[in-house]
């Protein structure tokens, strides 16, 4: 059977994420749209690629029914030829966190109720129990102190994960994080290395009130010396958690509220995501949209309604906060000549205004209509959850801007 | 219903083992020391006054942008770094360059930092006196007040999870006590039972901060209680009562796995920095009286000539050697190259990526364009 490459939950054991190589897909580039069928590519469970253009009939059986990767997927699964096991994207992140700890001893854990609790999402749950409270530390209420204290031992060899309970408390250690995490490295003359992991919840949940929906990416994406990545699915966030732990730069893994529940079949085997590399969900002609973290499920969703209405929208995951994979986003864009950056940030300084600039800057010669970028209003975010549901980018707006996009 | 009276009637003592004239106090615990550290101690307390009024001088002549020094506190730095191990590893605020010149840092090493040439060890990074040495156990300095209390905590945490035989040393100032950082760095090592020694310098000012201004508690000391933390109170101005007192705090630390608190009390002589001023906000009598009549290089001079072990004459040749050594490697670290363009990029990350790489070719770029508006002298 043939399977659409939608890509969603990425759960192909062909390699990670970029196994898709966008550039062997480059066919004539057509400036406009009107006139032009609906196409798109068939990739063949046994690797050939077709096209087809214009079969309406044919591509609704085709369509994958959940935008969201709550089953494990049929259409992608069938393409996986390993067995793999099925777990949550926070159980992803803890199988990461336990390979990694296993493999090195000096990878240890710190923050609030990291330790006995198992921590507030869970992620480290059970892992005291293996390793000892030593080597994963429950630590009193002081952010700034313990991310301080995680630049310390990351100084002196460790390899720290500090866990903020919410993103938005690690606002309380931003001295930290930009002073000395960020800058010792550079200021020591390469003499001290931070290879420490700083991760946490962030994004709008569920009414969780406007200090714990904070989209901490907005803050910290200027401090020059630390990468930033977001993982979306139970692959890419194992991938990123043992990439991060690895890495001899300090890292800051962003991780959203409303997914940890997402499952997914993921291989048996060990694997790494790169973490500047992004992540082609699906392959498209028409329009390029960028998104990351939960803003992508939103995306895909719009996209079953737009391809339903002939559209053809290449979705990419950026999961790169810091610095850009402007590489796939640019050979992107010099296939479809059109972007939607889809975020939850807020609208002034977020991560969809740097990276509209830096499009604009790079490529701005292959762009047929100016960079729309839907993000959430700069506002806090409010409690009420029809409020709340309002501040966030929805399917529909996303459906609407592309459809404006393409005319 | 008792309430727990905001002070005690009595301060907390003070511990001592010279008097002001440098003479041994009958009584005192003391752990006697060879000659041989004995002339060290005071030989580098003297390099570095000497190291501090040629580098202040020169900074006065507009050599370079900006010195702190470390007069009055010489007690402090070189009393407790000779204390110390090797492996003991420092955080310094930044009133702590005697404790790197106790390690082995050449005066070549902090000229080459003052003046941000090629051979400094941060690359030319850092402001001046913000020196760190890896081989040294010597953590960069970082402006910011008391962010380094808490890593040293982590610091603290990693050798005790290596079983090492060493523990971490955290130096901060009477202001730094003040920022959150201090709380909960104290409450953390204790909970936590890391081999840390916070040393507080008390010298009295923060900037033109007094200690009344600063805090209504005696001090610093009584202070440890309040987080479970061992505390003892020094008199900074006494080397060898630092020493004695900084070698117990460590045993302590390593041994028990638990932190101390250690307040040695002293007086800054100097200004803040050369960005200060201080006879703005204190007498000049204040400030003499406390740089001849408590001076802890006097003081423990007395005491070591007393043992025979130092004479008038190798004062005047140590003190004419190192300043002589001092301007010549002045002389050297100014005529030192500046750090080239690629400095400027390399060590952001471990790896330069493209944004970074980008960013330097389009500065090369222009500094080719336009090369009257920049200077000659650093290689690109």
């Amino acid at each position: 059977m043939a399977a659409i490459f939608l890509g969603v939950g990425a759960a192909t054991a062909l390699s990670p994420s970029n196994c898709f190589d966008s550039k062997k897909f480059q066919l004539s580039t057509r400036r406009s749209l009107s006139g032009r069928k609906p196409w798109f590519l068939v990739v063949r469970s046994d690797g050939s690629v077709n096209l087809g253009s214009n079969q309406r009939s044919r591509r609704t059986q085709q369509l994958i029914t959940n935008a969201v990767a709550t089953k494990a997927d049929s259409a992608a699964s069938t393409s996986a030829s390993k067995q793999g096991h099925e777990l949550l994207l926070f159980e992803a992140l803890r199988e990461g966190l336990e390979e990694e700890m296993d493999r090195d001893p000096h990878v240890c854990v710190m923050g609030e109720d990291v330790g006995h609790y198992g921590g507030s999402y869970k992620v480290t749950k059970g892992l005291a129990d293996k390793y000892g409270d030593l080597r994963v530390l429950d630590t009193p209420i002081a952010e700034n102190s313990f991310t301080g204290m995680g630049i310390g031992a990351a100084m002196t060899g460790l390899r720290p994960i500090v866990e903020g309970m919410n993103m938005g408390f690690l606002l309380l250690a931003f001295n930290q994080i930009s002073n000395n995490c960020g800058m010792l490295h550079y200021t020591s003359g390469g003499q001290f290395t931070i290879p420490i992991v700083i991760r946490g919840p962030g994004g709008v949940g569920r009414q969780l009130g406007a200090e714990h929906s904070q989209r901490l990416e907005s803050y910290f994406q200027s401090i020059p010396g630390i990468q930033m990545v977001a993982c979306s699915t139970p692959y890419n966030a194992k991938g990123l958690m043992k990439a991060a732990i690895r890495s001899e730069n300090p890292v800051i893994l962003f991780e959203h509220v409303l997914l940890y529940n997402l499952k997914e079949r993921i291989p048996d085997e060990e694997y790494i995501c790169n973490l500047e590399e992004a992540e082609m969900v699906r392959p498209g002609e028409h329009v390029t949209i960028l998104t990351y973290s939960r803003m992508r499920y939103h995306v895909m969703q719009a996209a079953k309604t737009l391809v339903n209405k002939g559209y053809d929208p290449e979705v990419i995951d950026i999961r790169s906060l810091k610095p850009f994979d402007l590489y796939t986003i640019g050979n992107s864009i010099k296939k479809t000549h059109r972007v939607l950056i889809v975020e939850e940030c807020m609208r002034t300084g977020g991560i969809g205004a740097s990276l509209t600039a830096a499009i604009t800057e790079n490529f701005h010669d292959y762009l047929d209509a100016p960079i729309v970028c839907l993000s959430s209003q700069d506002v806090p975010t409010p409690y009420a959850g029809t409020l709340e549901e309002w501040t966030v980018v929805q399917p529909a707006q996303i459906v609407t801007a592309v459809e404006q996009l393409c005319q | 219903m008792r309430f727990i009276p905001e002070s005690s009637e009595k301060r907390v003592p003070c511990f001592r083992v010279l008097d002001d004239n440098g003479e041994l106090i009958k009584g005192s615990d003391f752990q006697q020391v060879s000659k041989e550290v004995a002339v060290k101690m005071y030989s580098h307390m003297v390099t570095l006054q000497v190291m501090d009024s040629v580098l202040y001088e020169a900074q006065r002549q507009g050599r370079f942008s900006f010195y702190l020094t470390t007069i009055g506190e010489e007690a402090i730095n070189i009393g407790s770094a000779a204390a110390l191990s090797a492996d003991d590893f420092i955080l310094p605020q930044y009133r702590e360059p005697g404790v790197l010149l106790w390690r082995g840092y050449t005066l070549q090493q902090f000229a080459n930092q003052v003046f941000a040439n090629k051979a400094d060890d941060g690359k030319g990074r850092q402001m001046p006196i913000h020196y760190g040495s890896k081989k040294l156990n010597y953590i960069t300095i970082s402006s910011p007040i008391a962010t380094q209390l808490p890593q040293a905590v982590g610091v603290a945490y990693s050798l005790k999870m290596e079983k090492k035989d060493a523990c971490a040393v955290a130096y901060t100032g009477d202001g730094g006590t003040s920022e959150g950082d201090f709380h909960a760095a104290l409450n953390f090592a204790a909970v936590m039972e890391a081999p840390v020694v916070f040393i507080c310098r008390n010298n009295g000012w923060a900037i033109s901060t007094n200690i009344s201004e600063q805090f209504r508690s005696d001090g610093i000391v009584v202070k440890g209680r309040a987080y479970g933390i061992r505390s003892i109170r020094v008199d900074g101005n006494d080397a060898l009562a630092v020493y004695t007192a900084v070698q117990a705090a460590r045993e302590m630390a390593i041994s028990e796995k638990r932190p101390v608190l250690v307040e040695a009390l002293t007086y800054r002589v100097g200004h803040h920095s050369t960005s200060d001023d201080s006879t703005k906000y204190r007498t000049l009598d204040e400030i003499e009286y406390w740089k001849t009549e408590r001076s802890p290089i006097n003081r423990f001079r007395n005491w070591v000539e007393r043992q025979g072990w130092w004479s008038e004459q190798e004062e005047t040749e140590l003190r004419s050697s190192i300043k002589k050594q001092l301007l010549q490697a002045i002389q050297v670290a100014e005529k030192t190259e500046k750090p080239a363009i690629t400095e400027l990029f390399s060590d952001v990350y471990d790896v330069p990526p493209s944004n970074l790489a980008e960013q330097e070719k389009q500065l090369k770029e222009i500094i080719q364009t336009y090369p009257q508006d920049y200077p000659t002298d650093v290689p690109v």
